[in-house]
């Protein structure tokens, strides 16, 4: 009864979801105003409004992509990645395994169970690495946040890259056969088969699915996403163009290595560095620079490689870690040069 | 009846943990809880999510924290 009622609910939210995201622009603007009567044109007039304007328009696209991306990953799992990935040769592999990346639940705390999972199973490790890149690299937050707040052509932009990267790197991997800097031990693990059956949810166990990834995500999200918006509305409002030129802009051609540099042990999730984003491209940062720095913040993180560093030697971490790292700095450099 | 929970106590596994403890008490349960950090042992359940719910050595659940009235009946069932 209550899981219908939800269902209902969920039907009932998609017409006002719709209504309140394009009369947006229209309520704020009456909020601001004439409600608040803030006169058009000033500093402080322009942070609010941009303030009022991106939180709800933020959540409200993060609600429903969370939510989609929900109902799509309960038509994936771990089990079932495997199996389409298992006796798949090098690159048509890595393909396979950076796509299935952005769509299989994952989570950084159980890269190591997956890792052991995938290579026990007899998995290419070059295969298993573009799974493991995406996997963090291309992030359905961030996704949103993009497409957001940039339109839809960064959004795409960003994922393509991510998926290149991915695929690129796990090739890489693959062609240098580096199977001896794994720790001798995951070869030795003997997997237990799952006795559970498997499951076949019906659709409506989907959709609550959808709603409790909802539940779960912007409760933990929601506070950096107007924490960010409000340093970014601070910014909009105060800070002058140009400001970030001459340190990220395109002439500054060290910034992109420097980008990744900072990037690489600076851990954030995608929500609280999206912000920072949109603050530096409005002032002059390059888009290359920029899009570097976001994704070496959150396709490489110091907490993951410690992680790591239980299943693999420092040779392969590092190795891992400046492949795709000169994956993300070549992207950098591409992107400033089309822009 | 023994339960384990299978992880390297991330911060979901802890909260997994919490909960059927909880369950347990409410309900008057008696259970004998069992972390299990070790990969190795983890992976002889063969699950590629943390965290697993392991009730009297049968999988119940991996990568989610179950709600509460499924732990219920799981609890009740053994």
């Amino acid at each position: 009864m209550v899981k219908s009622n939800m269902h209902k609910a969920a039907l009932f939210f998609l017409p006002l979801w719709i209504a309140v995201y394009f009369s947006l622009n229209k309520i704020i603007d009456f909020l601001i105003f004439d409600l608040l009567g803030l006169a058009k044109g000033t500093h402080f007039a322009d942070a609010a409004w941009f303030f009022f304007f991106e939180v709800p328009k933020v959540l409200l696209l993060l609600t429903l992509i969370v939510f989609v991306v929900g109902i799509i990953r309960s038509y994936f799992s771990p089990e079932r990645t495997r199996r389409m990935l298992g006796g798949k040769k090098l690159f048509a592999g890595n393909v396979l395994a950076s796509l299935l990346g952005v769509v299989t639940p994952f989570c950084s705390c159980s890269a190591i169970p997956l890792f052991l999972g995938f290579v026990e199973s007899g998995i290419p490790l070059g295969v298993t690495f573009s799974f493991l890149i995406a996997a963090p690299m291309i992030n359905e937050i961030a996704l949103v946040l993009l497409f957001g707040l940039f339109g839809w052509k960064t959004a795409l932009i960003y994922m393509s890259t991510g998926l290149i990267i991915a695929m690129l790197s796990g090739y890489i991997i693959g062609l240098l056969k580096l199977e001896k800097y794994v720790e001798p031990w995951v070869y030795e693990v003997k997997a237990g088969r799952l006795e559970t059956a498997e499951e076949n949810p019906s659709f409506s166990d989907r959709i609550s699915y959808g709603i409790d990834a909802v539940k779960e995500i912007v409760s933990k999200v929601w506070i950096y996403i107007v924490i960010g918006i409000a340093v970014g509305a601070g910014i909009h409002g105060y800070v002058p163009e140009n400001f970030m030129a001459s340190l990220m802009g395109k002439d500054a051609w060290w910034s992109v290595p420097i980008a990744v540099l900072i990037g690489v042990p600076m851990y954030s999730n995608a929500a609280g560095i999206i912000p920072v984003v949109q603050a530096l491209l409005e002032k002059g940062a390059s888009l290359g620079t920029v899009l570097a720095f976001m994704m070496s913040v959150i396709g490489l993180s110091l907490p993951e490689t410690i992680i790591l560093k239980k299943v693999l030697k420092l040779q392969l971490i590092l190795i891992f870690v400046g492949i795709v790292a000169a994956g993300i700095i070549i992207v950098g450099y591409i992107f400033n040069l089309i822009y | 009846m023994i339960i384990k929970i299978l992880g390297m106590g991330c911060a979901k596994c802890n909260k997994l943990e919490e909960k059927v403890k909880e369950v347990a008490k409410v309900n008057g349960i008696e259970a004998e809880f069992i972390k299990v950090n070790d990969m190795q042992e983890i992976m002889k359940y063969g699950i590629m999510m943390t965290p697993g719910l392991v009730i009297n050595e049968k999988v119940k659940s991996y990568g989610v924290i179950p709600k509460e009235e499924q732990i219920l009946q799981w609890l009740k069932e053994c």
